[in-house]
């Protein structure tokens, strides 16, 4: 049983690293840029989540609205501000500005709400339960993160797939400048994919906060690292491989925490990423091309 | 119709175009030929507004749209088919259409798709599969019905029959002389000078970033000068 009870832990892990793994993937596909302050707007969800709900008292579906609201405007303004002055500046130019707006915003929230953890209130109604099917323990919330994550990720494959912006968005990922001969703005499609993927590390920053109750302006950091990893074993760039190693990592954190290896449980999906990595450069969907990673 | 003056740009220290001026008339084929590097496709993309010229400008219609963004001269009836065809491979037949008319916000494709199927029916056989499984020829035909979608006044084309086998750039060029006939402004930059003389109505010849001899295509091609350097003969 002991199995199925780290598949349960592991399915809920992998859901929100998912949400997370998906941003980072879709802003690599869109600009190349891996954009190491994805975390961190993880970590601001979490908080204006937490204000949400404590100071404004809404509801935990309102809050998590309201945090992805915030953090899609938030993407919008780190894209415009921080990274399209740089477009067509190196690489390595825009990484260590990501950093530095990661930096940025890691101690700002500081500034405002103090180095101390913070809680998120405790569970009330359905969400505070849970049930044992043969000995497995399945908590409610748990099935409340797998579940909202799924729906969300239904809701982008649809708008990337099917919608007007979705098309927009894949054609300028594979060729910019064909794109713009098709008469799409590129500078709006990037920013509406940032918009979106932040919005997406809102969720599940909120999700984090009613997962593991305590919160901290450098929370992002973790997340945001396993989520970039696993964005990279997947195959960097593709939305199925970021989807594909986040439950992966997830399953593997849980996995390594189940079998007692609880304080290296990190160390064992960073091994793990190595060795994929060497069998396969590209990430398990990616084909190998020289521009990876 | 399409008009550029004294256009100079620059790849950072090469000096691409030098003072390059040409004019398209409503409802003219006009081709540009001349050797590899001769600046045919920088123009193309100086026009659509993929590059910015340092100095000159692009006017069409008598205003200059030489500041205006490559996206919003789609809107103004300036369709490109880039050189190399840079279609989305990774999407289907149907979304590269698709994606040709994204300007057009509402209305029915489905008129314009039948058209487009109508010229190259082998795209309606395909419309399901992804752009990058189409052969080279194939992939040129789906690059110029993309750019039909979005209805255009001013086809740009940049060498259409590049690596395509001599059938299938007869039957191009055939398509070309098709489109302009029911009402499309074309202008045409090619290697195939003898193929682009032939069809079209003017022609330029850019030799090193300048507009070295122009005039009428079918006196063009009587000249020595071009049957030597252009003609193989």
């Amino acid at each position: 049983m002991e199995v199925f009870q780290q598949l349960i832990n592991g399915l809920s892990l992998g859901s929100i690293y998912a949400l997370i793994a998906l941003g980072y993937t879709m802003v690599y596909g869109i600009i190349q840029l891996i954009n190491f302050a994805h975390g961190d707007v993880l970590m601001v969800g979490a908080f204006v989540g937490w204000f949400s709900m404590t100071t404004l008292h809404m509801n935990v579906f309102a809050a998590l609205v309201t945090a992805m609201a915030a953090c899609a405007m938030l993407g919008v303004i780190i894209e415009r501000v921080a990274y399209k002055p740089l477009r067509n500046s190196t690489r390595i130019a825009a990484l260590i500005t990501a950093i530095g707006v990661s930096l940025f915003l890691e101690y700002v929230m500081m500034y405002f709400v103090g180095a101390n953890p913070k809680a998120y209130p405790d569970l009330t109604g359905f969400m505070a339960g849970s049930f044992t099917i043969h000995g497995v323990i399945i908590k409610n919330i748990q099935l409340v993160i797998i579940g909202i994550s799924v729906l969300l990720m239904i809701i982008l494959q649809f708008i990337v797939q099917r919608t007007r912006v979705g098309k927009a968005m894949r054609a300028v990922s594979q060729d910019a400048d064909a794109a713009r001969l098709m008469g799409i703005n590129v500078d709006n499609t990037i920013s509406i994919t940032f918009a979106i993927g932040s919005a997406l590390a809102g969720a599940a920053g909120v999700m984090w906060g009613l997962y593991y109750i305590s919160i901290n302006p450098l929370m992002g950091l973790m997340p945001g690292l396993k989520a970039f990893v696993a964005a990279v074993f997947g195959g960097i760039g593709l939305i199925p491989g970021a989807l594909l190693g986040a439950y992966a990592v997830g399953f593997i954190e849980t996995i390594a925490k189940g079998v007692g290896l609880s304080t290296y449980s990190d160390a064992v999906v960073f091994l793990v990423l190595i060795l994929i990595l060497i069998i396969k450069p590209a990430g398990l969907l990616g084909k190998n091309t020289k521009e990876k990673v | 119709m399409l008009e550029i003056k004294d256009l100079d740009v620059h790849y950072g220290g090469i000096h691409a175009l030098k003072g390059v001026s040409l004019k398209v008339d409503d409802g003219e084929i006009v081709t540009l030929i001349g050797a590899n590097g001769a600046g045919k496709s920088t123009t193309l993309r100086t026009i659509s507004g993929l590059k910015k010229p340092t100095a000159g400008s692009v006017l069409v219609d008598g205003k200059d749209i030489t500041k205006m963004a490559a996206a919003d001269r789609v809107g103004l009836g300036l369709s490109q088919v880039p050189e190399g065809r840079r279609i989305f491979t990774s999407m289907t037949v149907m979304e590269n259409l698709e994606l040709g008319a994204y300007r057009r916000r509402g209305g029915d494709l489905s008129k314009d798709l039948n058209g487009v199927f109508e010229r190259f029916p082998v795209l309606a056989d395909r419309r399901k599969q992804l752009g990058g499984t189409l052969s080279g020829g194939e992939q040129q035909m789906l690059a110029m019905g993309r750019a039909m979608m979005a209805k255009p006044r001013i086809l740009l084309m940049d060498e259409p029959s590049m690596g395509l086998a001599p059938l299938l750039v007869q039957e191009i060029f055939e398509i070309i002389a098709q489109i302009n006939k029911d009402g499309t402004t074309i202008l045409l930059v090619e290697q195939n000078a003898n193929k682009a003389l032939q069809v079209a109505k003017r022609a330029y010849v850019m030799e090193t970033g300048r507009i070295v001899i122009s005039g009428d295509a079918a006196e063009l091609m009587k000249t020595e000068d071009i049957k030597k350097a252009y003609l193989g003969g």
